[in-house]
């Protein structure tokens, strides 16, 4: 066998390896091919046999350790800058393919051209949600006036890069209902209608505090930090669209944590590989090693129908064929009657049906049947 | 639409990899060789960004060259449908 044909066999990664020890070496024609065809060997008998339950051994291989994690979920003292969900209550977000991470958070690289100091604190500025609170010094009611009265702090603004011009703009389109007007660093809000009571204004203060004002939506704070020579900046929160269109941002390298968003974003291959590298990375951080490839296979199957389904029964368990098999694993009256109902049959095509009702399991050898065929014997 | 210049940079993100559309032949071809029907392919939906970046309509069959840590390189392919 020559390395042509091993192309065919070995996966690319393997192949390459070889390839290249085998030029390092000098070696005649018939050995190289029985290091190929020993090489081959080696991999096929590596390979998982047909058969073989590997979601068992993948389940088991993950949530043993998982089990470790529990008792020894490791703290980072002195709180590096931001809180970040770690340990168990991070793996189990991922599979259970929560909508919002508990702590989204977002690590967003800068194009070469902006990878400045002053670039990277200046785009800090930019993409930081800002609202009333930020800026203000406080939020008065003013009673003679039956006006709420908002202070701006001048630096909080200049920092921002806002002026008082475009923040009453903001707030006219927000407010349409009400009269604004500005001197110095005071604006003030004021009912169209002279007829307002203090409950309302009270509300309309708590409403003011919270109104949206720049930057963008859910990016709570920025930390700009330098790694490997790189200026990066870590959010608390993320909102993975709307970063996309800030200028001098470097698109291919950006990060979030929030799966759903990469999901809607990037897509749903995005989607496993990102389930894939926070989950593995999660448990690296602990300390754990599990094969990649374990991780690998419940990305997959979280994916396969095209949107991410969570692992348990409203996900990967509850999508499955059988109605035996549903009814076993938890909600056992609500398939067994709802099977009743639309006259649902089990094909008893898989494990767990098939334990229940004491018949071979099709799993390892149980998956298939011998048939031989005699030869017929040559008449003589 | 608002943002197409930006939805192409998407594709060289370092989560996302490389997708092609089969043609007929290639897609027939690909259901002889493993002998099953389109339907017990992986599914992608009509509505995920990269399917409509690269223009793939329902029925199409999509090859998606994965890198992968074990392989260097792997190959899925997966069916668009309406979701």
């Amino acid at each position: 066998m020559n390395l042509e044909e091993a192309k065919e066999i070995l996966p690319p990664k393997l192949y390459n390896q070889l390839k290249t020890e085998i030029s390092n070496l000098s070696l005649s024609e018939s050995q190289k091919e029985k290091i190929i065809e020993e090489v081959i060997k080696a991999y096929k008998s590596s390979l998982v046999e047909p058969g073989e339950a590997i979601g068992v051994i993948a389940a088991q291989s993950i949530s043993e350790p998982a089990t470790q994690l529990t008792m020894r979920t490791y703290h980072v003292a002195g709180s590096v800058q931001v809180q970040v969900t770690l340990g168990l209550p991070r793996l189990i977000e991922i599979f259970d393919a929560r909508r919002e991470p508990s702590t989204p958070s977002m690590k967003i690289y800068l194009k070469k051209s902006y990878d400045t100091k002053e670039k990277a604190a200046e785009i800090s500025r930019l993409i930081k949600e800002i609202r009333i609170k930020d800026i203000a010094d406080e939020v008065i009611i003013d009673l003679v006036n039956n006006a709420v009265e908002i202070n701006i702090n001048n630096s909080l603004m200049k920092h921002y890069d806002l002026t008082i011009n475009k923040i009453v703009k903001k707030l006219e389109e927000l407010l349409p209902k009400f009269k604004i007007s500005n001197k110095e660093n005071k604006i003030v809000i004021k009912s169209d209608s002279e007829e307002i009571d203090i409950k309302e204004l009270q509300k309309l203060r708590t409403k003011v505090i919270d109104l949206y004002i720049s930057g963008i939506k859910n990016i709570k704070q920025v930390i700009v930090s330098q790694e490997n020579d790189r200026w990066v900046l870590n959010t608390v929160g993320s909102n993975l669209k709307d970063i996309l269109n800030v200028n001098g941002i470097d698109i291919s390298s950006i990060k979030t944590n929030n799966i759903h968003e990469i999901y809607e974003v990037l897509g749903i291959e995005a989607a496993r590989n990102a389930i894939i590298e926070e989950a593995s990375s999660t448990m690296r951080d602990q300390g754990l090693d599990v094969d990649i490839r374990y991780i690998m296979l419940v990305a997959d199957m979280m994916t396969v129908d095209g949107d991410i389904k969570p692992i348990g029964r409203y996900g990967v368990a509850g999508a499955k064929g059988s109605v035996l098999a549903r009814a076993n694993f938890e909600e056992t009256i609500k398939h067994l009657t709802h099977a009743a109902v639309v006259a649902d049959e089990d094909r008893l095509e898989s494990v767990v049906e098939n334990v229940m009702i004491n018949q071979i399991v099709p799993v390892g050898t149980g998956m298939f049947e011998l048939l031989y065929k005699p030869k017929k014997k040559e008449k003589a | 639409m608002k943002g197409i210049n930006i939805n192409k940079e998407i594709l060289d993100h370092y989560l996302v990899p490389k997708h092609i559309i089969l043609n007929e032949k290639e897609k027939n071809e690909l259901l002889q060789k493993l002998n099953i029907s389109e339907q017990q392919l992986p599914k992608i939906s009509i509505n995920d960004p990269i399917v409509k970046l690269i223009g793939a309509k329902e029925g199409d069959v999509i090859k998606i060259i994965r890198k992968s840590h074990t392989a260097g390189e792997s190959i899925y392919y997966r069916l668009v449908v309406k979701i």
